[in-house]
């Protein structure tokens, strides 16, 4: 993926808003958390390049930033689709059948969660309770969030993100 | 700002809000002063806002202008309780309730209602508000909102959430102003001690404990944590709060700076809540700007800042000690206690965290005195909770009543009911870390000690109501596959244990259990509880031992008969097809995923069609042929 191979290079734009956070952040007590979730929005995930550029840029070993990194369900090792599906399973959600709701996605993207399809387009992960209770079972893509779903939706709301990211 | 324009700000805005809180004759004697015919609060709490409430404000707006109407205020509010109704819009001073308004229900809401001489339009208002014979209750006496008493949630739903103005009219910043001007540090920790505080984020110690030993700790420099990383899944009060009322944590905090003597707060909050995360931002620059946060508040010397700190999705960072550790930018493990927090905590300076629901009562012990706290709820449990109701009933949202409530109360009454006429099994409290409540405990009380009593807990206040199609034994596994994946891995007790009793409750709920497993189970349990550091591992094994004290019998059968009462554990269940119902329609074969269904040579006395039977050992047992077949002639067992 060419986003992998510019991850980290000087110069590049992502590398130099990297740097810029890095460098505004670093007098605060406790930054990592905080650079490591600005690193993710620049660059989608946090490839080993990016967590090395951190770890120079704080004078931190490496191996303290990976472990940061691989602590926290929110930072990801890996790319992610271009829309990015998290089904919750919280408790209410899981009542409700948000576990059938996973499994239908599986079946229509031919994906696993934790996986991305191979097109870029999709990525899969279960979260732990957006919040949207009331409305359970509920999966968010992006920012968006769908409730109320029942197996039969979930084919209808893919596809309309197929069609917008035509 | 000093204190006499805080008032100023308060006093211009006092008959807005209280429009907004009176009954209807009141409000509408008032209402012409506020220089507004109607106000519409339209809710933008997560709930409403998943159900398209933005939309809602939109076209209200665009629909107002084209009917020319100025003369009517929309704002905004948070949460007001009834999630499950969204999106959410009252009118006042009517305090008509419309539920689950769409954009075509607003431009008729315009039409008939907001317009000068309209009239409130009864088809479009929540059912519980509207009597047989037409008349209209207001919603604070529908069944939902009548056994309520709303503390923590005060202004949830009242004011416009990113209106520090509106805040401060409703009471928030008055305890700060109370607290500076006429109590010391002592008065303040007293007040909060006598009115019997404890904290709402699972454990219930006493607040004005943990106050008083952070004041008595020497040191400079100390700080006043804010714990928003409701981790608890099901459970929502934190975010609501965050996102309907944020000054009063900010204002609480303040207060708490001023009585232990620290001058920087952090909130760590879920990155998973960015409607929160935005108000609180929004609500700490507005504070900054009027001078209730930073350097000499409201021109009385005391100096105080917050901060917000993101956290990253590990359950574990709930836990006082790991949340300390996740602010200092380190992976988020618990630590040792003691030494406890307030002699040794975030930067090894000596802190007090208080959870969200915690802090949002601090304002009322202020103004309205320990005594009147101390008045409501049971002997050890002082004051109100709030539960965010979930699962399998009908009125899913956010209540708060006084401790004490008893849990039939909550779910028959305020809850509506568990709905498509299936019955009550079980309610769960305290997520991960609590138990199953049986029906036969419908009519405890509830407050911290009964919960725990019962083999629960408070926890943070999720909720969860069970029906009969729900499976004790894979619930419980539902919650240890969730602690065996959040633990974070420092002790051998919670690391080690949860992983070995998940693999106990697998083998259970694949009919490959045996009566020893249940020993084992039991005393796995008993060591995690005595052993592992922290509360995570300490408390994980509760979701089975609650149920299996309350539903013994279910695991028996499970072990025993290979038997899945609610029918939800897969390996133990069997599809066959009824031949005499069967006529050989065809519908199940079709849809079956794996080919499994296939035609006979019997044809049922009066039908025309060979019916059907299921290969067992092609069967993957997904049960789409049984919602499919319109005959009823699938069954499960």
């Amino acid at each position: 993926m060419k986003q992998c191979e510019a991850a980290g290079a000087c110069g590049s734009e992502q590398r130099k808003k990297l740097d810029a956070v890095i460098e505004a952040s670093r007098a605060t007590p406790g930054c990592l958390m905080h650079i490591l979730q600005e690193a993710q929005a620049i660059y989608g995930y946090l490839p080993m390049e990016v967590q090395k550029v951190i770890a120079e840029g704080l004078g931190i070993p490496l191996s303290e930033v990976y472990g940061v990194v691989t602590f926290y369900s929110q930072f990801s090792l890996k790319p992610k689709g271009k829309n990015r599906i998290s089904v919750c399973l919280g408790t209410a959600c899981y009542v409700k059948g948000s576990d059938k709701i996973l499994e239908e996605l599986e079946k229509q993207l031919g994906i696993k969660c934790g996986e991305c399809t191979e097109d870029g387009l999709f990525s899969i992960d279960s979260c732990r309770c957006v919040g949207a209770c009331g409305l359970a079972p509920v999966m968010m893509i992006g920012e968006e969030v769908y409730g109320r779903l029942t197996p039969d939706k979930v084919k209808g709301i893919l596809d309309s993100h197929r069609e917008a990211s035509k | 700002m000093t204190v006499q324009e805080l008032d100023a700000i308060r006093q211009s805005k006092k008959e807005l809000i209280d429009v907004r809180r009176l009954v209807k004759e009141q409000a509408e004697k008032l209402a012409p002063l506020t220089g507004y015919r109607h106000q519409v609060l339209v809710c933008g709490g997560t709930g409403c806002t998943s159900s398209h409430s933005a939309q809602v404000i939109e076209h209200l707006e665009k629909t107002m202008q084209e009917c020319g109407i100025d003369d009517v205020l929309v704002v905004k509010t948070g949460c007001f309780g009834l999630c499950a109704l969204g999106p959410i819009m009252i009118v006042y001073p009517e305090g008509a309730f419309y539920a689950q308004m769409t954009p075509e229900h607003v431009e008729t809401v315009v039409r008939k209602h907001l317009v000068k001489g309209g009239e409130v339009v009864k088809e479009l208002l929540y059912k519980d508000t509207v009597h047989t014979d037409g008349t209209i209750t207001p919603f604070a006496e529908t069944p939902f909102y009548k056994k309520q008493m709303r503390i923590a949630l005060r202004n949830c739903g009242v004011i416009a959430a990113e209106n520090i103005e509106e805040a401060i009219a409703a009471g928030d910043y008055a305890a700060i102003e109370k607290v500076l001007t006429t109590m010391t540090p002592d008065d303040v920790i007293k007040e909060v001690l006598d009115s019997g505080l404890r904290g709402r984020g699972g454990a219930g110690f006493p607040t004005g404990r943990k106050w008083s030993f952070a004041k008595a700790s020497a040191g400079d420099i100390k700080y006043v944590c804010c714990n928003a990383d409701e981790g608890d899944p099901g459970a929502f009060m934190d975010r609501s709060v965050l996102e309907g009322d944020p000054h009063s944590v900010l204002e609480a905090m303040t207060i708490a700076g001023y009585a232990i003597g620290a001058h920087q707060g952090y909130i760590y909050v879920r990155a998973e809540y960015p409607i929160a995360v935005e108000r609180l931002k929004i609500a700490i620059a507005q504070a900054h700007e009027h001078g209730l946060l930073g350097k000499n508040i409201l021109g009385l010397g005391f100096d105080f800042d917050i901060d917000i700190r993101l956290g990253a999705g590990a359950f574990v960072c709930g836990e006082e000690t790991a949340l300390m550790t996740s602010i200092e930018g380190h992976r988020g493990e618990p630590r040792p206690r003691p030494p406890f927090p307030a002699v040794k905590g975030l930067f090894g300076k000596p802190t007090i965290l208080n959870n969200v629901e915690t802090w949002a009562n601090i304002n009322p012990i202020i103004m309205k005195g320990a005594k009147w706290f101390a008045s409501i709820g049971t002997e050890k449990s002082k004051g109100t909770k709030v539960f965010a109701l979930g699962g399998k009933i009908t009125n899913v949202g956010l209540v708060e009543v006084p401790m004490g409530t008893t849990l039939r109360e909550i779910i028959e009454e305020i809850g509506g009911g568990i709905p498509n006429g299936k019955k009550f099994k079980a309610a769960q409290t305290g997520g991960p870390s609590g138990g199953c409540i049986p029906a036969s405990l419908i009519d405890t009380p509830i407050d911290f000690d009964n919960l725990v009593a019962i083999g629960s807990m408070m926890g943070s206040g999720g909720l969860i109501v069970l029906d009969e199609d729900t499976c004790m034994v894979d619930i419980s596994k539902f919650y240890l596959e969730f602690t065996a994946d959040e633990s974070c891995g420092k002790c051998n007790p919670c690391r080690i244990g949860t992983k070995r009793l998940l693999e106990l409750l697998t083998k259970i709920t694949e009919g490959k259990g045996t009566p020893e497993d249940l020993v084992k189970i039991e005393e796995l349990a008993e060591h995690m509880k005595s052993s592992s550091l922290c509360a995570l591992g300490q408390s994980a094994p509760n979701p089975i031992l609650s149920t299996l004290h309350h539903f013994r019998k279910e695991y028996e059968d499970h072990i025993n008969e290979h038997h899945c009462e609610a029918g939800v554990c897969k390996a133990l269940l069997n599809f066959s097809i009824d031949k005499e119902k069967c006529i050989g329609c065809g519908v199940c074969a079709k849809n079956c995923p794996v080919s499994a269904i296939t035609r006979t040579d019997y044809i049922a006395p009066g039908h025309k069609l060979a019916s059907f039977e299921i290969d067992p050992a092609k069967c993957v047992k997904c049960g789409v042929c049984q919602s499919n077949c319109k005959f009823k002639a699938v069954s499960r067992k």
